[in-house]
């Protein structure tokens, strides 16, 4: 309970802060950056995520990740999700220092459910899109040593009424898309592919079809972006944000969709 | 030097319930109720945007009736209490149970040790996790707390609506049934409540991982048709 003039208001990020007295317990996007040593390439190495898309479709906007993440030149995981719900109408996808990464995610739904709960409103898309821009920018200092993490952000806009795709870079500087966006380090080679088959009002079906194939062009150029692996049935996350909320593709959809991409390829001839 | 009167403590904490319980009367009564697969709140509330039931984390409502600064006060606080719990722990550590006991701890201080006790009742409702079974928490504005799994009524004139309502309570009947008691306790013999005056949201499993939802005007209007 605290006394009106330091209320925190709705920010959790304010609330923990002040509950928890000792900085070295907060997290670390919190309490600001410890020093850490850390180079790429360096003896300590983390893991790290790679690359994400998202495009505008006819109902609002879709997000893909691809699966793994990379320790240096080893693969760390291969099932690494990348792609969130940030609350019901936003989602909200990582590259970068998976650590930092998945803990910042971790913060900004919680932040966004408590905003809600405590206002008794939900965060307008803009001011969710600049919450995370804070989170961010607090975390300039790790990104400084080479821990950046580099979200892309995506949601429903229920006042604007249409699908708004937001990314940033590692300073916190906010950006808008206006139909699509691809990063990571596969993200040249995914928005490159974007590029060439986007077309206003896509449907779903082809929203999902663009961003599988545009993971798998990255995955084939990329050594740390995993494609599509049907014997372990592993497949990229996809998610879609539309006016009911977010929902995930579920992995069937995606692994039919995931052949019919690769069927067209062969009708097409591509040996390369 | 003026000594100050002397009061006895049975007179003064005597006073300090009085004067809680007189501020409390004065307001609506609310019911909590368990059905099949969830947990009902149920108020008489003429606002529609002051709210009397409130989502407290994944699986807790909170209810408070008396005076709403003070009950909202203590609404932010679980909230904040249990989010930090759940981001420092898991979601899953987050129980009604822990909530009711510092709700308890924190009435009572402010019931001995302040000038004014807060004039609240509330309602912890949870709904919980593997056997879908609704608990209700029932505590004072002194720190006493009640656990009920049927049903708790508080707020103005709670004995007598209590009794009427205790009249009708079945534990497994449904969401409509539960809903149009309430709704007939809340009221009485001689009143009907128009819908526009009554606040509901259910705890129910059907909601995925954030059960709480409001029933709105066009939900209501539909269960008590």
């Amino acid at each position: 309970m605290f006394s009106p003039s330091e209320d925190p208001g709705p920010s959790f990020v304010e609330v923990i802060s002040r509950i928890l007295p000792e900085k070295s317990a907060l997290p670390r996007l919190i309490s600001g950056p410890e020093t850490v040593n850390y180079h790429p390439g360096s003896p300590i190495s983390v893991p790290h995520g790679t690359t994400i898309a998202a495009v505008r479709y006819a109902d609002g906007v879709i997000m893909a990740g691809d699966r793994r993440a990379t320790e240096g030149n080893f693969i760390a995981h291969r099932r690494i999700e990348k792609v969130f719900a940030a609350d019901r109408h936003s989602a909200v996808a990582i590259a970068g220092a998976a650590g930092p990464a998945v803990e910042m995610v971790k913060l900004f739904q919680v932040q966004l459910e408590h905003y809600e709960k405590v206002e008794g409103s939900v965060l307008s898309l803009e001011g969710k899109a600049n919450q995370l821009s804070q989170m961010i920018r607090a975390n300039l200092p790790m990104a400084m040593q080479g821990l950046a993490v580099v979200p892309l952000f995506a949601g429903w806009d229920i006042l604007r009424r249409k699908g708004r795709i937001f990314t940033y870079d590692i300073t916190g500087g906010r950006y808008e898309e206006v139909d699509y966006h691809a990063t990571g380090s596969g993200g040249r080679d995914a928005k490159a592919t974007i590029k060439l088959g986007y077309r206003d009002q896509l449907d779903e079906t082809s929203a999902v079809k663009l961003l599988i194939s545009a993971l798998l062009e990255a995955a084939e150029e990329d050594s740390a972006t995993g494609g599509p692996d049907p014997v372990r049935g592993i497949y990229p996350v996809i998610a879609t944000v539309s006016e009911p909320g977010f929902k995930r593709v579920t992995d069937e959809e995606i692994a039919e969709l995931t052949q019919q991409v690769l069927a067209d390829r062969a009708d097409r001839g591509v040996a390369q | 030097m003026t000594m100050p009167f002397y009061v006895a403590p049975e007179q003064v904490m005597k006073d300090r319930a009085d004067y809680a319980r007189k501020g409390i009367a004065r307001g609506r009564a609310l019911i909590g109720t368990v059905y099949q697969g969830g947990v009902l709140l149920c108020a008489e509330n003429p606002s529609k945007s002051l709210h009397k039931i409130s989502e407290i984390y994944d699986r807790i409502a909170f209810a408070g009736v008396g005076k709403y600064n003070e009950f909202d006060q203590l609404r932010v606080a679980g909230v904040r209490h249990a989010d930090t719990k759940g981001y420092a722990y898991s979601r899953d550590d987050v129980d009604a149970r822990s909530l009711a006991n510092i709700y308890a701890q924190y009435l009572g201080q402010v019931f001995t040790h302040e000038m004014k006790p807060m004039e609240v009742e509330i309602l912890v409702a949870e709904l919980a996790p593997l056997t879908q079974v609704g608990e209700l928490y029932h505590i004072l504005y002194d720190g006493t707390v009640m656990d009920e799994s049927n049903f708790s009524v508080i707020g103005g004139d709670s004995e007598t609506i209590s009794e009427r309502f205790s009249a009708t309570f079945k534990k497994d009947w449904n969401l409509k049934e539960a809903l149009r008691a309430s709704v007939a306790a809340l009221a009485g013999p001689e009143r009907k409540i128009p819908v526009s005056e009554l606040e509901a949201a259910v705890l129910s499993e059907s909601n995925g991982r954030r059960a709480f939802s409001r029933l709105g005007q066009s939900q209501l209007d539909e269960l008590l048709a």
